[in-house]
């Protein structure tokens, strides 16, 4: 169990953070990237289009 | 009205399955009911079987009286959305709100004055308190969840909803699963863990409702007109389905017997309690933030007439929110049998949950950015800035009450019952409140509501009511906590429990004042919304569709 314990533990502490890191970075690259500034000026306008 | 069946016309194959399938219900319920172990579950048993007799006969009648065609999806090239089920969970949210208030109200004065239990193990404050946050969250919240999903997943996918029968089933199946929680609990039917009180069939019965909300929405979706899917079905998206995970693992129970409304949970000790935080946490996190953060993206801009404030930002919200939201719950366990690292593992993410907290909340107060006149003139749009300032606040007390130091004090004292409705009476009521004085005019096609004083006094009346509450309870909170760790000279406890118990009186007092006020302040909307369906003045024929072009913020 301790050596179960051990090697689940370094793995969230390791592989954990950086699989985090990732998913944030890929979030970041993928909301602030400039080629899609007209795609979510145009979204942030969908509530107020009426049919 | 025998009216001639078209030869062409044929049952659906979900009218027909269904029909079949409560049939079969209604049997399993009966012989259920018949060889029930207590009264109180037979009475349960009766209800499903009730329930079910009824909705064969409903499906059954809906299909001889309707049409030979199901409703088109497009009328003229617009979409021909279903609002019926949209309607029915927006009156049922007021009329729940009400009761959820007034339990609340009631067990805030048996607090106070103990007396009003009246001595009956049906009014006693264990049995009222569920009632009371089951009340409020899941039969106030989720109907205005339900009925705010629907109408954007509609509106902002240009979509009809999926299903016929099914988004019905939705909506009545869920305030079903209420009738059957709340009257458990009436009758001492639980689990006794906070928030997942309902037993196994009630349990194995939202599984079904829930799913089925899942697919609604999830088809309505992928149906959409629209490239791109807007925010808030995000967010909406992520409450639907980590409360269909939260849901299934912490209730992995094993009934004593079918017949039998008693249940055990497969793990047991400080495990069990692990999940059910991980479980209790994350219902505030995606039944009472999510969801209602969905409110908040569609609403307010709507009101506002403004575009959201910055879509990137709330895409990084959504990201960091849901990723970091689901590991927060150990700070419920802190200075327990539960591992240390796994507290400070809670606190950690409690804390670092403070960033998107307010990055959502920045978007939201931003988006009046200019139209912040309307404040002064709109009562609603009030209504919906102060919800999310208020969640601005809570979102930062909640980090701050998770941090091991502070939550030596502030645990298990009054602070976090503050804390609760901070977030509870502030942030989603108020949310709630906003969504509901919108829809009642778009969905009844009203110009405006009744009375738009009504809605400012409303506001103004609970808005005194929150101070009372909350500022009341973080002197109570405090208070209770230094009291019991007061130590003598000598190293014994200054103050006995009952002490303690009595210094609470006033500050019982003053809370149950500030619960009357938001109960007084409910009614007034729930009279507003009557007058504004049946006497309120109709939309002219003539849509609005010749609006100026709206223009970006910047």
């Amino acid at each position: 169990m301790p050596a179960a314990y051990k090697f689940f533990a370094e793995f969230a502490q390791t592989w954990g953070l950086l699989y985090f890191v990732g998913v944030f970075l890929t979030v970041l690259v993928y909301a602030l990237a400039p080629s899609r500034k007209d795609r979510f000026d145009a979204a942030s306008r969908m509530p107020l289009q009426e049919d | 009205m025998a009216q001639a069946v078209a030869p062409s016309k044929g049952m659906t194959f979900g009218e027909a399955g269904s029909a079949l399938a409560f049939a079969g219900l209604a049997l399993l319920s009966i012989i259920i009911a018949a060889k029930a172990y207590t009264p109180e579950y037979a009475f349960h048993a009766y209800l499903f079987a009730a329930a079910s007799v009824a909705a064969t006969f409903a499906i059954v009648n809906r299909y001889y009286e309707r049409p030979v065609q199901l409703p088109p999806q497009t009328i003229a090239g617009k979409p021909n959305y279903n609002m019926g089920p949209v309607k029915f969970a927006t009156i049922a949210s007021v009329i729940w709100g009400i009761a959820g208030f007034t339990i609340g109200l009631l067990i805030a004065l048996q607090l106070a004055f103990p007396a009003l239990n009246f001595d009956t193990s049906w009014l006693s404050f264990g049995r009222m308190r569920p009632l009371h946050t089951s009340a409020v969250i899941f039969a106030f919240g989720g109907n205005v969840l339900i009925a705010s999903s629907f109408y954007v997943v509609q509106r902002t996918c240009r979509a009809r909803l999926v299903g016929d029968i099914t988004p019905w089933f939705v909506v009545l199946g869920y305030n079903f699963f209420i009738v059957i929680a709340g009257t458990g609990y009436l009758l001492g039917i639980t689990q006794g863990k906070e928030y997942a009180e309902p037993e196994w069939y009630a349990d194995l019965w939202l599984t079904i409702v829930w799913v089925a909300y899942l697919l609604v929405f999830l088809g309505t979706v992928m149906r959409r007109k629209e490239p791109h899917i807007y925010v808030a079905n995000w967010f909406y998206l992520a409450f639907i389905l980590t409360i269909a995970v939260l849901h299934l693992g912490n209730n992995a129970t094993i009934p004593v017997s079918l017949f039998s409304p008693k249940s055990y949970i497969v793990w047991s000790g400080v495990q069990d309690a692990l999940v059910q935080w991980w479980y209790g946490h994350n219902a505030v996190g995606f039944f009472l933030t999510a969801g209602f953060l969905a409110i908040m993206y569609y609403f307010i801009p709507k009101r506002a007439e403004r575009p959201v404030y910055s879509y990137r930002l709330s895409i990084i919200h959504f990201w960091s929110l849901i990723f970091m939201y689901i590991w927060a719950g150990p700070h419920h366990l802190h200075y327990t049998a539960l591992p240390d690292w796994a507290q400070t593992l809670g606190m950690v993410f409690s804390i670092m949950l403070w960033m998107p907290s307010w990055g959502g909340m920045i978007n939201g107060l931003m988006t009046l950015s200019g139209a912040w006149d309307k404040l002064r003139t709109d009562p609603v749009l009030r209504l919906m800035v102060v919800s999310v300032a208020f969640y601005g606040m809570s979102t930062f007390e909640g980090p701050l009450m998770s941090v091991k130091a502070v939550n030596s004090l502030s645990h298990y004292t009054d602070w976090t019952i503050g804390h609760v409705h901070s977030g509870a009476l502030g942030w989603v009521a108020y949310v709630s409140f906003g969504a509901i004085y919108c829809l009642v005019p778009w969905l009844w096609n009203k110009k405006e509501l009744y009375s738009m004083k009504a809605v400012s006094w409303h506001f103004w009346i609970s808005t005194l009511g929150i101070v009372l509450y909350i500022s009341s309870m973080w002197v109570a909170g405090i208070l209770q906590g230094l009291m019991w760790r007061a130590y003598t000279g000598l190293g014994f406890l200054e103050y006995s429990f009952i002490e303690t118990v009595e210094a609470m009186h006033p500050f019982y007092v003053i809370r149950a004042l500030g619960g009357a006020l938001f109960v007084a302040g409910s009614l007034i909307m729930a009279w507003n919304v009557w007058k504004t369906i049946s006497v309120g003045q109709e939309v002219e024929e003539v849509p609005q569709a010749t609006q100026p072009a709206l223009i970006a913020a910047e």
